[in-house]
C-alpha cells in the first residue's frame, strides 16, 4: 500500500435482508474512509445497522443478508469483486474481525495453540517448523502466558478467550481490524484491560480499526473519529471532540445526552422518547423526524443526504446549522 | 429505630456442588443490609459477575433462602412467616427482573399477565376496577394501554417489556422494589428514560429500590446509598457521592478506574491501569480481593480484613482504612 493512500474507503454501501417484497434494507448507502492506523467507532442503537456494516466490511453478513450496492475499496482494490477463495484469503490476512461474542467463536474442541496455528499456517503466515514460537509470540502481545495454548477454551476466563479471539485477528498483520462489540460480556474491570490490549496491538501494527458499539463512553475512550447511524445510515462522522462536545444532529446530540456520567448527579436522566423505527416501515424524509425535536415539514417530505459541516465533519440533517 | 421493612443479617449463602455437595460455592459471605420503610430510599448493590448481588437480591424478595444468618421482613424471620403475612411480603416487595424476555409466559396476552395479581393480591375487587388500574399504570410508565395491553410478548421490544415489569410492580404499590438489572438489555437512551422513571416512583411513590447494577455510573446516578460487593462480601459502603468521590477500597477504585468515561480529559491513555499482579486464587481466611490488589501485605493473606466504619454510614472492608472504628457485631445503620 502506498502512503498517504486510506486504509478502507466504503462507497455508498447498501446491505438488504430477505428478498423481493419482504427485503429491507439494513445498510443504505454508507459512506466513509478510514486512514491507516486510524480508530474508527461507529455508534448506533440496536437496529442500527452497525453490526451488519462490520459483517459486511468482510463480506460475512449470513443469509438472507447481501450487499447489492457501493464499493468496498482495501488498499485500493475493491472486495466486492474479488472472488469467493480471494475474499477468503483476504480475511486475516488484510482485513480481520472480532466478531461480537468472539469468545464463544472459539472451537470447543480444540486446544488454544493449534487454533492459533491454523491462522498462521492457512495463510502461510508462518512455516510449520516456526509456528509454534509464533504462537507464543502472538499470545505474549495480547498479555497471556504462552502456556495457554495447550488449554481448552472452557478453561479459560472470558476476557482471557477475549484475548485470543484478539490474538487471531492479528496473527496475519492485517491492515484492518474490524471490532464488533469486542467486550461487550465482560465485567467492566476485565472490558478496560482487553481495550487496552487491543489498543496496544493496533498501535503496535499500525493497523487502523473499526471500532463497532453502543458504548458512548467506550469510544470517548479509545476513537480519533466517530460515526454515529440510524435506522441503516450514517447520520453523522466527525472527530471524536466535536462529536462529544457539539454533535450537529439531532440524534448524536440526544444519544450523547442520555449518557450518564460520573462527574455530577443529574437531576434528571433524559433518554430519547419514542423507538427507533422499524426497517420494514421507515417513514418517508428523515428516519429520525418522528423522534426529532425540531423537525420541519421539509423533513417528512426530502432525505437529508450526508452534507460535509467541516473539514472532516459530515451531517445529514436539513437543519444542521451551516458553519 | 423502626423496624426496617426488609432486613439481612450475616447472611451467607453457599450452593452445593457435586455428589453429596463436597464442592460448595459460597455466593455470599457475612452480608448485613436493611431496608427502610421510611424515609424511603434507593441503594445501589453494585459488583461484577460473581460478586453475589443477584443472590442478595433473592434473598430480600424471599426466593431463596440464606444457609447463614436471617432474613427478616418487618422484623419476622422469612422462614416462618405466616400464610397472611407472606401474602403482604408478595405485595410489598415487588421484583424487576433482568431478562425482560424470561418474565412473561407466552401464551398469555400482556392483559392478562397484569390482570392477575391486580386480582390474586386483592388490588381490587372487580375486573373493571382492576382494569382501570392496569390502564392507570400502563401509562404511568409512558406506554399507551390501548396499544399494548391485546397484545402477546413476543409481539413487544425489549424496553416494552421492561417498562411493563415497571408497570406490574407499580400496579402493587409496593413499598420496596427489588430491581435486579433492570436496565442491562436496554439502549442508553432509553436506559435513561427507564431509571428516571424508576427513580419518579421513588419520588412521588415513596418507594424504596434496590438496584442491582454492574454499573457503577447509573449507581451513582439515581441511588442515595451504594453497596459495593467483591466475592460476595461488602467491601464497602456510603454515600453515592461519598463513595464516588473518595472510594477508600482498592477494588472500588480499580472500578472506577476501569469505568470508560465520556469526559476526554479522562482517557484511559493518560492513566493506565496499575498492573495488578496475576494471584493465586484467595486464600481461605483471608481478603477475597488480595490476589488482584495493587496494594497487597502479607497480613492480607492471612486474615480477614475486618469492616471498619470511615463516618457516619460509611465503611469499607480493608486493612488500609485503619482499624480506628471497629465496628460492633450489629450496627443500627444497616450495613456490617
Amino acid at each position: 500500500m502506498t502512503a498517504g493512500e486510506p486504509a478502507l474507503e466504503v462507497e455508498s454501501l447498501r446491505v438488504v435482508y430477505g428478498r423481493r417484497d419482504g427485503a429491507v434494507t439494513a445498510v443504505d448507502g454508507v459512506t466513509f474512509t478510514l486512514e491507516a492506523g486510524e480508530r474508527l467507532a461507529i455508534v448506533g442503537e440496536s437496529g442500527s445497522g452497525k453490526s451488519t456494516l462490520a459483517l459486511a466490511l468482510l463480506r460475512l453478513n449470513p443469509p438472507p443478508g447481501r450487499i447489492t450496492g457501493g464499493a468496498i475499496r482495501l488498499g485500493g482494490e475493491d472486495i466486492l469483486a474479488l472472488d469467493d477463495e480471494a475474499m477468503r484469503r483476504a480475511r486475516l490476512a488484510r482485513i480481520a474481525l472480532i466478531p461480537q461474542g468472539a469468545m464463544n467463536s472459539l472451537n470447543p474442541v480444540l486446544r488454544i495453540g493449534p487454533q492459533i496455528a491454523d491462522a498462521l499456517l492457512d495463510h502461510d503466515e508462518a512455516a510449520p517448523a516456526t509456528v509454534e514460537a509464533r504462537v507464543a509470540e502472538l499470545l505474549r502481545s495480547v498479555g497471556l502466558a504462552p502456556d495457554i495454548a495447550r488449554r481448552f477454551p472452557h478453561e479459560l476466563s472470558g476476557g482471557m478467550k477475549q484475548r485470543v479471539a484478539i490474538a487471531i485477528a492479528i496473527s496475519n498483520r492485517p491492515r484492518v481490524i474490524v471490532a464488533d462489540e469486542p467486550t461487550s460480556a465482560l465485567d467492566v474491570v476485565v472490558q478496560r484491560q482487553v481495550i487496552d490490549t487491543l489498543m496496544a496491538v493496533q498501535r503496535g501494527l499500525r493497523a487502523a480499526i473499526l471500532l463497532v458499539g453502543h458504548d458512548i463512553g467506550l469510544v470517548a475512550q479509545v476513537a480519533d473519529r466517530v460515526g454515529v447511524m440510524y435506522a441503516g445510515r450514517l447520520v453523522e462522522l466527525g472527530p471524536v471532540a466535536t462529536m462529544l462536545a457539539s454533535p450537529s444532529h439531532p440524534y448524536s446530540r440526544a444519544l450523547i445526552a442520555s449518557i450518564p456520567t460520573l462527574s455530577r448527579r443529574l437531576e434528571r436522566l433524559v433518554g430519547i422518547p419514542g423507538t427507533q423505527p422499524a426497517l420494514a416501515s421507515l417513514p418517508p424524509g428523515c428516519a429520525f423526524r418522528p423522534r426529532c425535536p425540531a423537525a420541519t415539514p421539509r423533513c417528512a417530505e426530502e432525505r437529508p443526504d450526508l452534507l460535509a459541516r467541516a473539514a472532516r465533519h459530515v451531517v445529514a440533517c436539513h437543519n444542521a446549522e451551516k458553519p | 429505630m423502626n423496624i426496617p421493612l426488609l432486613e439481612i443479617v450475616g447472611a451467607g449463602k453457599r450452593f452445593k456442588r457435586g455428589i453429596l455437595g463436597r464442592d460448595a460455592t459460597t455466593a455470599l459471605d457475612d452480608v448485613s443490609l436493611s431496608v427502610p420503610e421510611a424515609p424511603p430510599q434507593i441503594i445501589a448493590i453494585a459488583g461484577e459477575s460473581g460478586s453475589g448481588k443477584t443472590t442478595l437480591a433473592r434473598l430480600l424478595l424471599g426466593i431463596e433462602r440464606p444457609t447463614m444468618g436471617v432474613v427478616r421482613y418487618r422484623g419476622q424471620d422469612m422462614r416462618a412467616l405466616s400464610r397472611e403475612t407472606r401474602r403482604r411480603l408478595r405485595r410489598d416487595v415487588q421484583p424487576i427482573f433482568q431478562d425482560p424476555f424470561e418474565a412473561y409466559n407466552p401464551f398469555y396476552r400482556v392483559g392478562h399477565v397484569m390482570m392477575m395479581p391486580a386480582l390474586r393480591l386483592g388490588l381490587a375487587r372487580t375486573r373493571v376496577d382492576a382494569a382501570a388500574m392496569i390502564a392507570g399504570a400502563v401509562e404511568q410508565v409512558g406506554l399507551r394501554p390501548g396499544e399494548i395491553l391485546g397484545r402477546y410478548p413476543h409481539e413487544l421490544s425489549g424496553g416494552q417489556r421492561q417498562r411493563l415489569m415497571m408497570a406490574r410492580a407499580l400496579l402493587v404499590r409496593p413499598r420496596v422494589i427489588v430491581a435486579d438489572e433492570p436496565v442491562s438489555m436496554v439502549d442508553a437512551s432509553l436506559r435513561a428514560t427507564m431509571l428516571e422513571g424508576l427513580r419518579e416512583l421513588h419520588r412521588s411513590h415513596g418507594i424504596s429500590i434496590v438496584y442491582v447494577t454492574h454499573d457503577l455510573t447509573t449507581a451513582f446516578q439515581i441511588a442515595d446509598k451504594i453497596v459495593i460487593l467483591f466475592g460476595g462480601r461488602v467491601v464497602e459502603t456510603g454515600g453515592a457521592e461519598a463513595t464516588i468521590s473518595t472510594p477508600r477500597h482498592p477494588y472500588t477504585r480499580l472500578l472506577i478506574d476501569s469505568i470508560p468515561r465520556v469526559e476526554l480529559d479522562r482517557r484511559w491513555a493518560d492513566t493506565p491501569l496499575a498492573q495488578q499482579p496475576r494471584g493465586e486464587p484467595p486464600a481461605p481466611g483471608g481478603c477475597n480481593f488480595a490476589a488482584r490488589c495493587t496494594a497487597v501485605m502479607p497480613r492480607c493473606g492471612r486474615e480477614p480484613p475486618p469492616l471498619v466504619a470511615l463516618a457516619e454510614g460509611r465503611f469499607v472492608r480493608c486493612f488500609l482504612a485503619g482499624d480506628a472504628a471497629r465496628l460492633p457485631a450489629r450496627e443500627s445503620c444497616g450495613v456490617r
